[in-house]
């Protein structure tokens, strides 16, 4: 009778880890992050009070703990363009937002970069956007990496466009670009190229202000 | 939308700066945003109990009463206040879900009450969270039944198949589901019906009737009317293996359907009739074959296909192999400590039954299990003693793992049906994100149709008032998308037809001057345009479709802007002339045939690119004629 209970037992036993398991994760899942102060934000960025309180309790409500990491980044930015397939240009956006490049965004990240796009000067988010192009941030611009961009762009309009998407269009895109941006015809676009490029079409500056009041 | 995405939208919209650098086209206006952006605490009193939240939380649901100024009816000027005659416990949960995003149950309250306070605050029920919704659909399942309402569908596996599904596909379709066609259910029946007359005929042709003539032995009907059981034996087995050879044709792995539990039972069921066939009747091997019969009882298991419940009990006995493994285990090992004991117990008595541990066992066995023929008893104290011990432990042992197999079968009989309910609530939410998501694209297709991209003034401002802020924001930012690649998004319908004509208007202008058109590749749908071409290219349908560039062009300089879709290709004929280099886009609106033809007096048609094309019976001209016309 006593091994018939020892053998019960034995078989109980090997059920436990797995609980254990469910714990430890339970207490790692509760990670924080809390901004700086309200004080020093401001100071930093080009937002006043009442708006960045406005900002931090949209982005609390939304990461309770804090941070946004790029699953979660990628589905919110997905749910905007319904059409195609935004991931992989979230995931350019997201490491450009990501400047401590640890894979995830806090909030001053996030106001950091809103700052600069919404309030900044037109140098400062002609700088913003050729960061986000240079996905190796090696300083240049390459054919490759501008292909990436433009192609995670087409990504997002999905199949059903008119006119229809062709095999080339990206290529003729990137074309086109580089024809206007590489002034010395070197291959790779430079941030000081890129500026004075940018600067110098007039469409690019007048839509530069377009966004300002999007907060 | 979900409500958080509002928060990121002003994110979204300023991240667009990034497509500026790589934009074809201009970026358009932003919306002008007339509220003002201070964030202001508004006080909702409910029946006196008084509630302050933030305006911008209750707009994050604009299609609530509390989201949308539906609730300026409800708003007392003396006091400053929003005012709701309303339950202010049921208030709470309400005022939650705008502030958490989720909608909770609380389980104390009636489930009518808090439906009708969900109705009335315009909040849809299914939006209520994981958590909670069980205890809600259960509750609200049980107040129906009380009300004897048969609102549960039938659900299940009753998915509609893919219309271009084969024969085979839909075969063993009709074997798994019966109930998804009349056939199928007709032959489950049959088999149904079939499988009982074989086991019953099985049963009967033992009975014994009454002896033939002459004869005082009884015999077992089988062997007196052996002929018309011969012969429904057959009529069984012919059913059954027509039926199994239809599934083994239908089965989609047909490695796998063969080893599968009930394809082997199917076997079984029917090998032993064929190997009595091709037997010769030779004595020696029919006491062989008289074995085999004994397999066809197993046809009774035949059922478990037109039995849930039998499947659970098998699937049960199934995953509770431990316990029982171990209920066997540990009997065995109780029966024969107990064996050894009576045994050396009862060896000394003359004339005793216990002859040898082996003979013991069934003794042991019987008194564990409490059934105690009586045929073998012990005579000795120390047997009787020793008796009692084995029958007192035997309920024991058994009794143990019984509860564990209980609880097995109910844990698993209530997955199985919560499964069912998963299933049901995962179809309803999929089709929910699926409308969600066509209602978003639609919503941007349709504002691009209702003109919303011109400058508003104040008289166009009255239309569009009945879309909130947010969506007037969102339609901005996949307007810059589309300017920035110099595409448009349309809807699936659409893309075809423009598939199918391209690819006409391709083959039915091969004089076209403009050279671009020849670089065109119908990349889109190459396959399907060709094999629709093919099929009307005889027809007279696509042609006129394909053709009526030349009245567009012509009516450009005569339009009077009735029809919004002709103001629409007027300024794209400005933004033409602006953009020469754009090669691109000369070719689109040169060479490219029309999609679908709409009259005027239709509805906005789907796409405002190309306008509502007056439907004309001379309209035969190719496409090559018009593009001398558009190309002054």
């Amino acid at each position: 009778m006593g091994a018939v209970v020892g053998t019960l037992t034995l078989q109980t036993r090997q059920r436990r880890p797995s609980n254990d398991k469910f714990y430890d994760d339970l207490e790692l899942s509760v990670v924080c992050h809390r901004p700086e102060g309200l004080e020093q934000l401001e100071a930093q960025t080009n937002f006043s009070k009442k708006e960045l309180q406005v900002l931090y309790r949209g982005f609390k409500n939304e990461c309770p703990s804090g941070v946004v990491n790029e699953d979660m980044f990628k589905q919110i930015y997905s749910q905007f363009f319904p059409h195609g397939d935004a991931s992989t240009y979230a995931h350019y956006l997201f490491n450009s937002f990501d400047s401590s490049q640890n894979g995830s965004i806090k909030f001053e990240d996030f106001v950091a970069a809103l700052s600069i796009l919404l309030r900044g000067t037109t140098t400062e988010k002609l700088q913003w956007t050729f960061n986000l192009y240079d996905i190796n941030r090696d300083g240049y611009i390459n054919k490759e990496e501008m292909t990436d961009i433009v192609k995670a762009i087409y990504d997002m309009m999905g199949r059903f466009t008119y006119p229809a998407l062709k095999t080339d269009t990206t290529k003729q895109h990137v074309d086109a670009f580089f024809q206007k941006m590489d002034k010395n015809r070197d291959g790779v676009v430079t941030l000081d190229e890129f500026i004075l490029s940018c600067q110098e079409d007039e469409n690019i500056m007048r839509s530069l202000q377009l966004f300002e009041n999007v907060i | 939308m979900a409500a958080g995405v509002a928060t990121w939208l002003p994110f979204a919209r300023a991240a667009a700066v990034g497509w500026l650098p790589l934009a074809k086209k201009i970026m358009p206006k932003p919306p002008v945003d007339k509220k003002s952006r201070n964030d202001e605490i508004l006080f909702v009193n409910v029946s006196g109990l008084r509630f302050q939240t933030w305006k911008n939380t209750l707009d994050r649901y604009p299609d609530t009463l509390l989201g949308s100024s539906e609730k300026e009816f409800f708003y007392n000027e003396d006091t400053q206040e929003y005012f709701f005659d309303r339950d202010p416990e049921m208030f709470r949960h309400i005022l939650n879900f705008y502030r958490t995003g989720k909608l909770h149950y609380p389980r104390q309250e009636c489930v009518q009450a808090f439906d009708e306070e969900l109705a009335f605050y315009g909040i849809v029920p299914d939006i209520i969270g994981d958590c909670c919704m069980e205890e809600y659909r259960d509750r609200k399942k049980e107040n129906q039944e009380r009300l004897a309402e048969d609102t549960e569908a039938e659900m299940g596996t009753d998915t509609p198949l893919p219309p271009n599904s084969t024969h085979r596909e839909r075969l063993w379709r009709a074997f798994e589901n019966p109930h998804t066609s009349t056939m199928a259910l007709v032959f489950y029946y049959v088999t149904g019906f079939f499988i009982a007359v074989s086991v019953i005929a099985n049963v009967v042709e033992t009975v014994p009737c009454r002896p033939l003539k002459g004869s005082k032995k009884d015999l077992p009907c089988g062997e007196k009317f052996s002929l018309a059981f011969f012969c429904m034996d057959t009529a069984c087995v012919l059913i059954f293996t027509f039926e199994y050879l239809m599934r083994l044709f239908a089965a989609p792995s047909r490695c796998k359907f063969m080893r599968s539990v009930m394809s082997v039972i199917d076997v079984v069921a029917i090998m032993p009739y064929y190997i009595g066939l091709v037997m010769p009747e030779n004595e020696d091997v029919s006491g062989a074959f008289v074995t085999l019969r004994v397999f066809r009882v197993f046809r009774i298991f035949k059922f478990s296909r037109h039995s849930q419940g039998l499947r659970i009990l098998g699937y049960t006995l199934k995953s509770c192999a431990s316990e029982l493994g171990f209920l066997l285990f540990s009997l065995t090992m109780a029966i024969i400590i107990f064996a050894t004991v009576m045994f050396y117990a009862e060896k000394g008595t003359k004339g005793t039954n216990f002859t040898s541990i082996p003979a013991s066992f069934w003794y042991t066995i019987v008194t564990m299990t409490t059934l105690g023929y009586g045929d073998m008893v012990p005579n000795t104290i120390a047997g009787k003693i020793f008796g009692s011990i084995c029958s007192l432990s035997g309920v024991l042992v058994i009794a143990l793992p019984v509860p564990v197999i209980v609880s097995n079968f109910s844990r698993i009989y209530h997955q199985n049906q919560r499964a069912d309910k998963m299933r049901a609530q995962q179809k309803v939410r999929l089709a929910r994100i699926r409308l969600a998501k066509k209602g978003t694209t639609n919503a941007f297709l349709q504002y691009k149709d209702e003109g919303g991209f011109h400058d508003r003034d104040s008289d166009n401002a009255l239309c569009l008032k009945n879309k909130s802020s947010f969506e007037h924001q969102h339609h901005h930012l996949l307007h810059c998308l589309e300017k920035t690649t110099n595409h448009e998004f349309t809807d699936e319908l659409t893309f075809s037809e423009m598939c199918m004509t391209e690819s006409m208007g391709y083959r039915t202008s091969r004089s076209t001057s403009i050279s671009s058109q020849q670089g065109m590749s119908t990349s889109c749908c190459p396959r399907r345009a060709k094999r629709r071409a093919i099929r009307l290219a005889n027809s007279t349908v696509s042609v006129s479709r394909g053709s009526v560039q030349e009245l567009d062009t012509l009516q450009v300089h005569k339009s009077s802007s009735g029809l919004q879709s002709r103001s629409s290709l007027n300024a794209r004929t400005e933004d033409l002339k602006l953009n020469c280099e754009d090669r691109d886009f000369t070719a689109a609106i040169i060479s490219i045939p029309t999609p679908p033809a709409n009259t005027p007096d239709e509805s906005l048609p789907p796409s405002p690119a190309f306008p509502g094309i007056l439907r004309n019976s001379r309209t035969n001209f190719y496409t090559h004629e018009t593009v001398k016309i558009s190309s002054l």
